[in-house]
């Protein structure tokens, strides 16, 4: 059924058709709506035979779905920013453990500064953590990705990371089509978890492992990623048989065919890219997209084959490590190993910066005429980075550096973004 | 595709205007995209909010820079915020005031554009007089569409009731229509003019 609703709505819907039986959350901020409306629809009676359980952090929150994902419960959390930092510890035991918990992540960027806004930060500060982890590009995909994401979790006994953007998602509304509940229930099976906690026949789970097993248990967590990337495009294939769409999967191309240029991204950016790409190509450009759907298990063999023929691949991304620069191009990289392409790295929208058509426009313009940086800021205020880089020279006191740009940067009120 | 931008301020219900905007457009059968210009909410402080609508998906996500609709439900940003930035030169402004844009002090800037297609109406009073509250976002709606007759009012109805339920939704769906009439008889006595 089609519907005008909030993203974080629709995700929710999309999760009480998956029936979970245990949902814990932390309900503030940088909580979303989805537990939110997950909470309504407990308490209303319409998500039945589900405890929904208010927990004290987001420490709690994983610990809880832990518990209850070991005692045989579909469970599921939601989070983002510092609240998936306040939780690794047991992100790390879930993987680790091999409970198949569904987790939102709402990305958002991570402070200091303090900052509410979207970027990828917070989920890539997970990439090794051994959770899979899905990127969404509309909310049509975000709600699919739920339901696709509690069976490919239950199927391999690993937990699945559903990464949303904050707010450009989450808070828009858009028209979905949200699926009926017969229909979600002859896609997803009732969870029959490969290990529990049961009192009729009692187990230990968690054991403590030396260095006589230790590395073979953690090569089955990359064993069982491997198999992912088998069973990803295999499920996405058969939502898109029940449902008749294309959601999901480990990568998606667009307008590659004959590309000289390809744009790798993840998320909802890939929709600004297709339309900007589409402009480039109605000028004689020879440019598409590659959009990643699965991060982990990072799918080198598809993004090889998918950019081998282009003469330069440009990573437009959402997230930076300090002091090397991307974070999705180091992967890229990998996978292009041996080909001899030009390779570019936009770093883009950190804390919520707008990412324009016309920006991208732009720095692709420079990419194809490979006068882009290596490594690029994408919109850059160098006029205040500069301002500070002459303060700190000239004065040792020079300062707190956030509250010294924002002085620098005056009013931004009367802008409009 | 046509873009509609509101400005507001925290408390006024701007961005669920937008969002009425998309349900009413969904309702025609359109695409509708709505998002607010995303920040710490305080009440008071200036809110952007955005509404895209189109006959095919929407996939762009960057803020609305050059709009075809300006609905401004606070008349005190319009010397505060650079509402006006990127306006097409035919698009629509609504305005909610009592006051003419002339006496707003914008008079100079409106008259580079299309002047059937700028107007104000008393929507805080229209609201108090329905609503016995001073929440202008739904009367605007029922403004802006008899303004563009881009929406019909029916559709706008139909977005408040899927809101709001009761005597709000009664409130507002009244308050609308009247809107809606005062527009039109403005947009009449403008062509009679």
């Amino acid at each position: 059924m089609h519907k005008q609703i909030e993203g974080s709505r629709a995700v929710a819907e999309a999760v009480a058709l998956c029936r979970p039986e245990v949902i814990c959350a932390y309900p503030i901020s940088p909580q979303t709506h989805i537990v939110e409306g997950l909470g309504e629809l407990v308490k209303g009676g319409e998500l039945t035979r589900c405890e929904f359980i208010n927990v004290e952090s987001e420490f709690a929150a994983m610990s809880v779905a832990i518990g209850a994902s070991a005692a045989g419960a579909r469970s599921y959390t939601a989070t983002a920013s510092q609240g998936l930092l306040f939780m690794v510890e047991a992100i790390y035991n879930a993987s680790g453990l091999g409970l198949p918990i569904v987790m939102t992540v709402a990305n958002r960027a991570i402070g200091a500064p303090i900052n509410i806004w979207n970027d990828h930060s917070d989920s890539m500060s997970q990439r090794d953590c051994g959770w899979i982890q899905l990127f969404a590009e509309s909310n049509q995909e975000a709600l699919d990705l739920h339901i696709q994401a509690f069976k490919l979790g239950e199927e391999l006994s690993m937990p699945v990371m559903v990464c949303m953007d904050g707010f450009i998602l989450t808070h828009a509304y858009e028209r979905v089509d949200m699926p009926a509940q017969a229909e979600v229930d002859a896609f997803l099976p009732a969870y029959e978890p490969r290990q529990v906690l049961d009192p009729a026949d009692p187990v230990s789970i968690g054991a403590m492992v030396g260095p006589e097993a230790f590395m073979e248990v953690r090569y089955l967590a990359h064993a069982k990623q491997t198999m992912a990337l088998e069973r990803i495009p295999q499920i996405a294939a058969e939502f898109e048989q029940r449902f008749g769409r294309k959601s999901g999967g480990l990568v998606r191309t667009y307008r590659c065919e004959d590309a000289e240029t390809i744009v790798v991204a993840l998320g909802s950016v890939l929709g600004t890219l297709k339309d900007t790409v589409d402009e480039l190509r109605n000028d004689g450009h020879r440019i598409g997209v590659l959009g990643i759907q699965s991060f982990r298990p990072f799918p080198l063999a598809a993004v090889r084959a998918a950019l081998q023929g282009a003469k330069r691949v440009v990573v437009l991304e959402k997230s930076f490590s300090v002091g090397l620069g991307g974070v999705v191009s180091t992967d890229v990289r990998v996978a292009l190993s041996g080909l001899h392409l030009h390779g570019y790295t936009v770093v883009a929208g950190l804390g919520g910066r707008a990412i324009t058509k016309d920006s991208l426009a732009r720095t692709l313009h420079e990419a194809m005429a490979d006068k882009l940086q290596p490594l690029t800021f994408m919109d850059l205020d160098w006029r205040i980075v500069n301002r500070q880089l002459e303060r700190e020279a000239a004065t040792r006191r020079s300062g707190p550096i956030a509250e010294n740009l924002l002085r620098d940067v005056g009013t931004v009120a009367s802008k409009v973004h | 595709m046509l873009q509609v931008r509101f400005h507001g301020r925290g408390g006024q219900g701007v961005v669920t205007a937008a969002e009425m905007l998309s349900i009413a457009a969904f309702e025609q059968g359109r695409h509708a995209m709505a998002f607010p210009s995303f920040g710490s909410e305080r009440t008071g402080a200036p809110v952007v909010a955005f509404c895209r609508i189109d006959d095919r998906e929407i996939r762009l996500r960057e803020p609305i820079l050059a709009p075809d609709v300006l609905i401004i439900q606070d008349p005190t940003l319009l010397h505060q915020v650079d509402v006006f930035q990127g306006l097409k030169p035919d698009g629509y402004v609504l305005i909610n005031s009592t006051r003419s844009f002339d006496e707003l002090g914008v008079g100079d800037i409106v008259r580079k554009f299309r002047h059937e297609r700028l107007t104000n109406v008393p929507a805080t009073e229209i609201a108090i007089k329905h609503l016995g509250r001073p929440v202008a976002n739904a009367v605007l709606l029922g403004g802006f569409a008899a303004l563009s007759g881009l929406i019909t009012l029916d559709a706008v109805s139909h977005a408040i009731r899927d809101k709001f339920s009761g005597k709000v939704a009664d409130g507002n769906v009244a308050a609308a229509a009247e809107a809606y009439e005062y527009i039109r008889n403005e947009l009449l006595e403008l062509s009679h003019a």
